[in-house]
C-alpha cells in the first residue's frame, strides 16, 4: 500500500497498470488525454505497448486485436471519439472480447466545450451501439474511485469476456486528490478463463455454467475464429432463429446472471430518510455536501449513489429508497438517467433535478430546485 | 472430412461449399495464397499455428471463415487495426489481412495508408474487382470512369484510385500487383511478401462477372477473364508511373516496391 497525490486521469492509468494492462491504443482527445500520456511514459517500462492511431476507430479495433492476442488492453476517449468507437464496441460485445474503455465525458452535443464537464452521455454510452446487449458501465465520483473502479473494470471484463466502460468526466479527470494505492496481493486481479479441453475439442463460444466461454488466443494453436456475424459455439456463421436467439440471450444473460458479482453502489443515511437524492459521478459530490448541510438542519435526507450505472441494480435501488417519500435524481444534463430510475421506482414520486453546469452543480443550485418539493 | 487435396489442411473443410459465385476470382487468390503459405511452412520458416488471417466485410473478407488458421472476420474496413493489435502483442505471428477494394481502399483506406506509413509488419492482400460485389454491384473507388453501376446509373464520374501509387508513396517494404489471370505471380508475390519484415501490399486484379462484368458487357466469366487477360502486361521492374489502371488499355503487373527496411516491430522491440 502506498499513498499518492493524483488526478482522476492519472489514477485510471495507474490502476490499469496494476490490473495488468499490456496494450493501450488511443487518439488524443480532451479531457482524456492524460491517461494516454501517463501510460505512454510508464507502460513501456512495465513491458506494455502504447500506440497512437490515426483515429478512434482504429484505436478500439487495435485494442480488440490485442485482446485476442492475449493482452489486457484498453483505450480512453471522450464523447466525439466514443461516437466513432461504437461500431467496434458492438463487435467487442459480439465476439466476447475483454477490454476497458475509459470514457471521460465533456460538455456536448458535438464538440461542445472540450475542457468542461457534463453528464450528457450516460444514455449514449449504454445505447449507442447497434444490436441488443447488456453493457457494464461504472461511474466513479472521486480520484480514489477512478483507481478502484478501473481495476474492477478490468476484472469484470476478464471475468465475463465483455467490454467494460469507466465513465468519468472532465471534473474528475483534472482534480487532484490523495489516493491509497494497493497492488497485488492486496487487491485481487482476475484473468480470463483459458480452455480446459484439448485443441480439437475446443469451441471458442461454448459457455460454461456461468455463461462465459473460456478464451483461447491467437498463436496458441486453437485455430480460434473471431466472428462478427451471428455464430454458433464454433464461431460458424448461422442465419437461423435458433442460433440468433441462443447467442443474443446468452450475451445478455451472462451479464444479468452475474450481476451480483459486478454490482456496486454506495448509500449515505438512507435508512431513516424521508427524501433520497440519487446522483452519480462528480455531481454526487455536491449532493453529498447538500445532504450533510440539510441533516444539520434536521431534514432527513439520504444519498443513493450507483457506481455500477449499467445495468442498474434494481434491487439495491428499491431497498435504498423503500422508506423515502420522494426521490430526487440530480444530474449534470437535461435529466436522462432519471428515466431509468423512474422505470424501476414506478410507484414513487421521482423528481428530476437537471442542472447544466460546466463545472459541477453546486449544493445551492440543487437545493434551489429541491426546496419546492420538501 | 478426409484430406483429398494437399491444401485441405489449411481449410475448414466442414464449412464448404463456399459462398462465392461461379466465375469469381477470389478462389484463385485463396489457393495461390495457401500455396505460398505452404511453401514457407514446408521450408520451415513458420508453422500453421503462427499464421493469423484477418478480414473485414465483403466477398473477399469471407475467406477467413474457411481458413484453418487463427482467424478474425471483423467489421467493415477495420481488419488492419485489428491485425496491428495482434502483431504488436504476438510479434511471432505472420499476420495476413485479406479484403476487397471496398473494404481495404474505401472504408478502410485511412488504416491502409497509416499502416503502410508505419511500415507495420503485416501483409495486406487486396483483391480488386473494381466493384462492391456482396451488396450487389455499387460503384467502388476503384471502378473505372463512365462505368454504369447500381449507384452510378448515369455512369461513374470519378477517377479511380490507384492503390499501387498510393501505397508506394509511403514508407513501405513491398508493393506488388498480380492478377487472377496469372496465379503463379500471386503465389510468388505473397511468398515474397511473407519473406520480409515491414509492411507488404499486394493488389490482385480480379473478376466479378456477376455484378461488374454485366455492367461492362462481359457477363460470361470466360469472356471477362479473357478480356482482363488481354490487358495484362508483366514487367520485371515496373515504374510507378505506369501503374494506373485504365480499363480496356493495359494493367501492368510486377513488384513496384521491393525493399528490406526494418519494420515497426524491430523498432519497437529491438532485433
Amino acid at each position: 500500500m502506498r499513498l499518492e497525490y493524483l488526478t482522476g486521469n492519472h489514477a485510471i492509468a495507474e490502476a490499469a497498470i496494476i490490473a495488468g494492462l499490456k496494450f493501450y491504443a488511443g487518439y488524443p482527445i480532451t479531457p482524456s488525454t492524460e491517461i494516454f500520456e501517463y501510460l505512454a511514459s510508464k507502460l513501456p517500462t512495465k513491458g506494455g505497448v502504447v500506440l497512437q492511431f490515426e483515429d478512434e476507430i482504429a484505436s478500439i479495433n487495435a485494442v480488440i486485436g490485442a485482446s485476442w492476442a492475449g493482452a489486457k488492453a484498453m483505450t480512453a476517449t471522450s464523447g466525439p471519439g466514443f461516437s466513432l468507437m461504437v461500431e467496434a464496441l458492438s463487435l467487442a460485445i459480439m465476439t466476447e472480447t475483454p477490454l476497458v474503455l475509459a470514457y471521460v465525458m465533456r460538455a456536448g452535443p458535438s464538440t461542445g466545450i472540450a475542457t468542461k464537464a457534463g453528464q450528457y452521455d450516460v444514455m449514449q454510452v449504454r445505447w449507442a451501439a447497434h444490436g441488443n446487449y447488456e453493457l457494464v458501465v461504472y461511474a466513479p465520483w472521486s480520484v480514489q474511485e477512478c483507481l478502484d473502479l478501473t481495476i474492477k473494470a478490468f476484472n469484470v471484463s476478464e471475468m465475463l469476456r465483455v467490454p467494460v466502460i469507466l465513465l468519468s468526466d472532465a471534473t474528475l479527470a483534472h482534480i487532484w486528490e490523495r489516493v491509497v494505492i494497493r497492488e497485488p496481493p492486496e487487491v485481487s486481479i482476475v484473468n480470463r478463463k483459458k480452455p480446459k479441453v484439448p485443441r480439437d475439442k475446443y469451441k471458442p463460444y461454448e459457455p460454461e455454467e456461468d455463461l462465459v466461454p473460456p478464451m483461447a488466443c491467437f498463436g496458441e494453436g486453437y485455430r480460434v475464429l473471431v466472428e462478427s456475424l451471428t455464430h454458433d459455439e464454433r464461431g460458424y456463421y448461422k442465419a437461423t432463429n435458433e442460433v440468433q436467439r441462443r447467442l443474443v440471450w446468452r450475451l445478455v444473460n451472462k451479464v444479468l446472471k452475474n450481476k451480483h458479482l459486478i454490482s456496486d453502489s454506495a448509500t449515505y443515511l438512507v435508512d431513516d430518510a424521508d427524501y433520497v437524492l440519487i446522483a452519480y459521478g462528480s455531481t454526487a459530490r455536491s449532493a453529498y455536501a447538500l445532504i450533510r448541510e440539510l441533516r444539520s438542519k434536521g431534514i432527513k435526507v439520504g444519498l443513493y449513489r450507483p457506481k455500477l450505472l449499467w445495468p442498474l441494480d434494481e434491487e439495491m435501488l428499491i431497498n435504498s429508497t423503500i422508506k423515502a417519500k420522494k426521490v430526487f435524481v440530480v444530474e449534470n444534463n437535461v435529466g436522462v438517467y432519471v428515466r431509468e430510475i423512474s422505470r424501476v421506482l414506478r410507484n414513487k414520486e421521482v423528481i428530476s433535478i437537471p442542472i447544466i453546469d460546466i463545472e459541477v452543480p453546486t449544493p445551492d443550485e440543487i437545493f434551489e430546485v429541491m426546496k419546492e418539493w420538501i | 472430412m478426409d484430406i483429398i487435396h494437399p491444401l485441405d489442411r489449411y481449410l475448414r473443410t466442414d464449412r464448404l461449399p463456399h459462398i462465392w459465385c461461379p466465375g469469381c476470382g477470389i478462389g484463385i487468390v485463396i489457393s495461390a495464397m495457401l500455396r505460398a503459405i505452404d511453401r514457407h511452412i514446408s521450408e520451415g520458416h513458420f508453422t500453421q499455428d503462427d499464421v493469423a488471417t484477418v478480414s473485414g466485410i465483403g466477398c473477399t473478407a469471407r475467406a477467413t471463415l474457411y481458413l484453418n488458421f487463427d482467424s478474425a472476420h471483423v467489421i467493415h474496413g477495420r481488419a488492419i487495426p485489428f491485425a496491428i493489435g495482434l502483431k504488436v502483442i504476438k510479434p511471432n505471428l505472420k499476420v495476413i489481412v485479406i479484403g476487397g477494394d471496398g473494404d481495404i481502399a474505401a472504408i478502410g483506406g485511412n488504416h491502409l495508408l497509416h499502416s503502410a506509413r508505419r511500415n507495420m509488419d503485416i501483409t495486406v492482400i487486396m483483391v480488386n474487382n473494381m466493384v462492391y460485389g456482396m451488396t450487389g454491384g455499387q460503384v467502388a473507388p476503384t471502378t473505372p470512369m463512365k462505368v454504369y453501376t447500381t449507384t452510378t446509373p448515369y455512369g461513374n464520374l470519378e477517377y479511380p484510385l490507384n492503390l499501387i501509387k498510393l501505397v508506394s508513396s509511403l514508407n513501405t517494404n513491398y508493393v506488388a500487383r498480380a492478377s487472377v489471370t496469372h496465379p503463379h505471380l500471386i503465389e510468388r508475390y505473397i511468398y515474397n511478401a511473407l519473406s520480409r519484415d515491414g509492411f507488404s501490399f499486394i493488389e490482385v486484379i480480379s473478376i466479378c462477372p456477376e455484378v461488374f462484368g454485366r455492367h461492362i458487357g462481359f457477363r460470361n466469366p470466360v469472356e471477362l477473364f479473357n478480356k482482363l487477360k488481354s490487358m495484362i502486361k508483366f514487367k520485371a521492374k515496373p515504374s510507378i508511373d505506369e501503374s494506373d489502371i485504365v480499363w480496356g488499355k493495359e494493367i501492368v503487373l510486377g513488384e513496384y516496391v521491393n525493399e528490406y527496411k526494418s519494420g515497426f516491430i524491430k523498432l519497437l522491440y529491438g532485433s
